[in-house]
């Protein structure tokens, strides 16, 4: 038996595995690359002599370790580990004999290799445990046949099959290759939750070792022979677009190898909802060392000229329609100025239940407040980048990307090459939030590859990654209550736009809660591009529902939380209308959680609470948070959350996603923005983009997981979205002055 | 071009590069050393930082010739197999998500570390506030480093 450093080992089997397919029997031959003086004991497996492909997400080697592929890309969400756990635990097999691999694209393996929306766990969770369970009954059929026993007498623990009766017990490894001969099992029993050994407990991050000591995982760490460094130049601004460029100035800098202009999409090309891209006509500079390109692109002279209005073809899910791209230079005292006029005019309603415009005419008080915020930049920590080689022969990528089915149809078309001759590797993302599942950038490396005929690596600078678009919208919302003598809340009025979309979900709470309501939308028309960002339209919608609440409540004289659970049992024991998107008793549930971990209703000295609750993507979250004054200055001491997601997984982890989110959504609040002064981005480095760092973050984080057994739902996002209204909320009891416009630190005010 | 002798992680390394070159750029394109990562070029982001004669330095602002008889660690060189106890604490608190700022960071709190072995909460976030985490692992981070600094690791 071979001792072998891990983390060497996985890299050269992944190079070897490829795209194998199905019950094929693997080779192992990289024992070469083995430099044992490097091995210590915490990395070492006993590595096996051969493995044996049980199916595409599984391997056993003969001596019993265990390679689980992750189908879905990796951007911090912790799917590498989560993922293979729920294989682990149905295949029934200690966790430390495991080692763990991205998964190759292919979807005829892999199915929907998407991450995004918070779905992975959720859509994953069944056909994973199916595939752990398939593998471990094709063993103990296998076992049954060599032992001459009835299969049903078969037990498995830990990678052990025993039979009882005779006193017969063998390891994985030793039946594994009798296994791929067995067929693939039509039906399968999963475990109940009760029996899980490996779900529900914490796992390290099975990237963790390679993160902290610096190995290559990323896009911008990929390396191939004779690649080549390019970077792309787009208009300075939205409403601009390649007039001409001086390509000679800078041909003959130092490393420079070629200077040209690209066109990402044709203007005739139908789109899909991922092809979003405002700057599809680049100047790009190919070159042979990162800073010799950076030279070259800060002297290169371009210049731009104004679009005019145009139209394409977008192909949302399959419903195809055509999106209108106005002209001109647009800037961000214009768009607050748009919305506050659209929104004092009729919207387009959505939702109606009861009769509201009576209900407000007689409500004794009415309340009504409006709230804006301004575009967000992702800002992932790594900056957009791929990798592309581009043949007469094929095209192979690789780098960050959320959604590689999507983009593999956009390469296909612009390229002209059938689909399988396209070959894309999903690299570990550093960060994405949404961001990535536009990869126009994987577009741009593909066609600079094939102008260039190199293998080429996109770089985009940090400038060019905040200014290129695809920004969570500016949105604004007005909302009305109306309350009768007794302080109940008989009518609700929520209107919301933005530049360019609305945010309004018209069926999430307070509807189902009032008998008299109404939802109204609008829109206005941009040629600023934006994109999904970290829990869409709720990163907006749950923090300004979740103030006007509190104002009501405190209009009303309620206790917040009173409130809402007053609210909720409404909506539970006698629902209004139709379509109510949650369930009151779950969403008071996450409420009645938070509530008694926060202590809420205890006050301390200098201490200022604020509570929010929301649900999106099929997950309920609470938060409260204690705000203290420092030296002048806000400061989140505590954040308490509760969460409802169904099973968690991986609870530390689990726990470390929701932390991560309500710092996001805390700097988000605080901080985020970015505006436009004639159509450019004012901010475009962190130098005046401010995020939140460390000394700004909570002082203490407690995470509390509703305990059940529903099958689990998204983590991702849910956390996000409340932070907003709980932090708004605590600031202005510690301010005394409610903060309805984002950024918290330069509360806009509203002209006129 | 010139030529520059780079005592780096304990070796000395000669590369020919123009002088305006940042070291982020001399040990991602030319030495193979890509664990220190771009993430904004103007050292506000942190996700550049390596050791220069041991204090923490934004390499994506600090050129090849600036360097001279300085000796430069990255998060390749700052121990033999990953168990400094920043790495191990690291591991420990599981403190990643995305992880690409964290090499940054942990050679931020390596750093501090060595010239302060115990401080506080306040000194942690003083030092730590150069490096930003999109991912907000901020917590975790001071954990760690509050963990690498006791004696459980030691």
């Amino acid at each position: 038996m071979d001792q072998m450093n891990n983390s060497i080992g996985r890299r050269a089997f992944l190079r070897n595995t490829g795209l194998a397919g199905g019950g094929l029997i693997l080779g192992f031959s990289w024992l070469n690359s083995c430099r044992p003086k490097q091995v210590t004991a915490e990395q070492v497996f006993q590595m096996p002599k051969e493995w044996f492909e049980i199916n595409s997400y599984l391997k056993i080697g003969d001596n019993g370790v265990v390679t689980i592929l992750c189908p879905n890309p990796e951007f911090g969400q912790g799917v590498m580990t989560s993922m293979p756990m729920i294989v682990a635990e149905e295949l029934d097999v200690d966790w430390n004999n495991v080692m763990v691999e991205q998964a190759p694209f292919n979807a005829e393996l892999y199915g929907n290799q998407f991450t995004g929306g918070s779905q992975g766990i959720r859509r994953r969770w069944e056909g994973l445990r199916t595939v752990g369970a398939s593998a471990k009954q094709m063993l103990k059929e296998a076992a049954a046949k060599q032992w001459n026993v009835p299969v049903i007498e078969i037990t498995t623990a830990d990678g052990v099959l025993t039979h009882a009766g005779s006193g017969q017990t063998m390891g994985y490894g030793e039946i594994a290759a009798a296994a791929t001969q067995i067929p693939v099992p039509e039906e399968v029993t999963l475990k109940s939750p009760r029996d899980f050994k490996i779900i529900s407990t914490s796992r390290k991050n099975v990237e963790g070792k390679k993160i902290v000591t610096g190995k290559p995982l990323f896009g911008v760490d990929y390396q191939h022979e004779g690649t080549l460094v390019a970077m792309a130049t787009h208009p300075p601004a939205f409403g601009l677009k390649l007039k001409s460029f001086d390509a000679n100035q800078v041909k003959t800098m130092p490393g420079i190898v070629d200077v040209f202009s690209i066109k990402t999409l044709e203007d005739d090309y139908e789109r899909n909802y991922f092809d979003t891209n405002a700057f599809t006509e680049l100047v790009v500079i190919v070159g042979k060392s990162t800073w010799e390109v950076m030279n070259a692109k800060k002297t290169l002279s371009v210049e731009w000229e104004p679009i005019d209005e145009y139209k394409f073809t977008l192909d949302r899910f399959g419903t195809k329609m055509e999106a209108i791209v106005p002209s001109g230079l647009e800037t961000t005292d214009n768009h607050y100025a748009q919305m506050e006029e659209l929104a004092s005019k009729p919207g387009k309603v959505v939702r109606k239940d009861g009769n509201p415009e009576e209900a407000f005419k007689n409500a004794v008080k009415v309340i009504e407040r409006s709230y804006t915020c301004p575009f967000l930049a992702h800002n992932c920590m790594e900056p957009m980048n791929f990798f592309a080689h581009v043949t007469d022969d094929g095209a192979k990528l690789a780098g960050p990307l959320q959604a590689p089915a999507i983009i593999e149809g956009t390469l296909a078309a612009r390229l002209g090459l059938p689909i399988e001759k396209i070959e894309i590797e999903m690299t570990r993302m550093g960060g994405g939030f949404g961001r990535r599942a536009y990869a126009h950038y994987a577009v741009e490396a593909a066609l600079i590859s094939k102008q260039v005929k190199s293998p080429v690596k996109l770089m985009y600078t940090r400038e060019d990654d905040m200014t290129f678009g695809i920004y969570r919208p500016s949105y604004h919302a007005t909302y009305r209550a109306g309350l009768d003598e007794n302080n109940n809340l008989v009518a609700f009025h929520v209107k919301a736009g933005g530049v360019p979309e609305t945010p309004l979900f018209a069926d999430r709470f307070p509807a189902g809660a009032v008998e008299n309501y109404m939802a109204e939308q609008w829109e206005i028309n941009s040629n600023i591009t934006i994109g999904a960002f970290r829990a869409p339209r709720s990163n907006f919608m749950a923090g300004v529902e979740q103030s006007f609440l509190d104002e009501v409540a405190e209009v009303a004289g309620k206790d917040p939380v009173d409130f809402r659970l007053e609210l909720l049992g409404r909506a539970k024991t006698n629902p209004v209308g139709e379509n109510n998107d949650y369930e009151a008793d779950r969403l008071a549930g996450v409420l009645e959680l938070v509530k008694e971990k926060s202590n809420w209703g205890e006050e301390k000295q200098g201490v200022h609470r604020g509570v929010a609750a929301y649900f999106c993507h099929n997950t309920y979250a609470a938060h409260v948070v204690d705000v203290a004054m420092e030296n002048g200055n806000p400061r989140v001491q505590n954040a308490y959350c509760a969460l409802d997601c169904g099973i968690v997984v991986n609870p530390d982890a689990a726990s470390n996603m929701a932390e991560g989110g309500i710092v996001d959504g805390i700097g988000n609040a605080m901080y985020g923005t970015l505006s436009f002064k004639d159509g450019a981005p004012q901010q475009q480095n962190f130098d005046r983009y401010r995020m939140i760092r460390n000394s700004e973050a909570p002082k203490n984080i407690e995470v509390h997981f509703v305990q059940n057994e529903i099958d689990p739902t998204g983590l991702g996002e849910p956390p996000f979205p409340p932070v907003f209204g709980a932090l708004a909320n605590a600031l202005y009891k510690a301010t005394g002055t409610r903060k309805n416009h984002q950024p918290f630190i330069s509360d806009r005010v509203l002209k006129g | 071009m010139a030529l520059f002798d780079l005592k780096i992680n304990g070796k000395t390394s000669q590369v020919d590069v123009d002088p305006s070159t940042p070291i982020l750029w001399v040990l991602r394109d030319h030495l193979n050393l890509v664990g220190t990562k771009y993430g904004c070029g103007i050292a506000q982001c942190g996700a550049c930082t390596v050791h220069l004669d041991g204090t923490a330095t934004r390499s994506c602002m600090l050129t090849v010739s600036m360097v001279g008889n300085s000796e430069i660690t990255t998060i390749e060189g700052l121990s033999e197999n990953g168990d400094h106890p920043v790495q191990k604490a690291w591991l420990e608190v599981d403190v990643p998500q995305c992880g690409y700022c964290q090499a940054g960071q942990i050679m931020t709190a390596s750093a501090l570390l060595e010239k302060n072995p115990n401080p506080t909460d306040e000194e942690i976030e003083m030092a730590m506030n150069g490096n930003i985490c999109r991912c907000g692992t901020y917590l975790r981070i001071k954990k760690a480093v509050k963990l690498a600094a006791s004696e459980k690791l030691a």
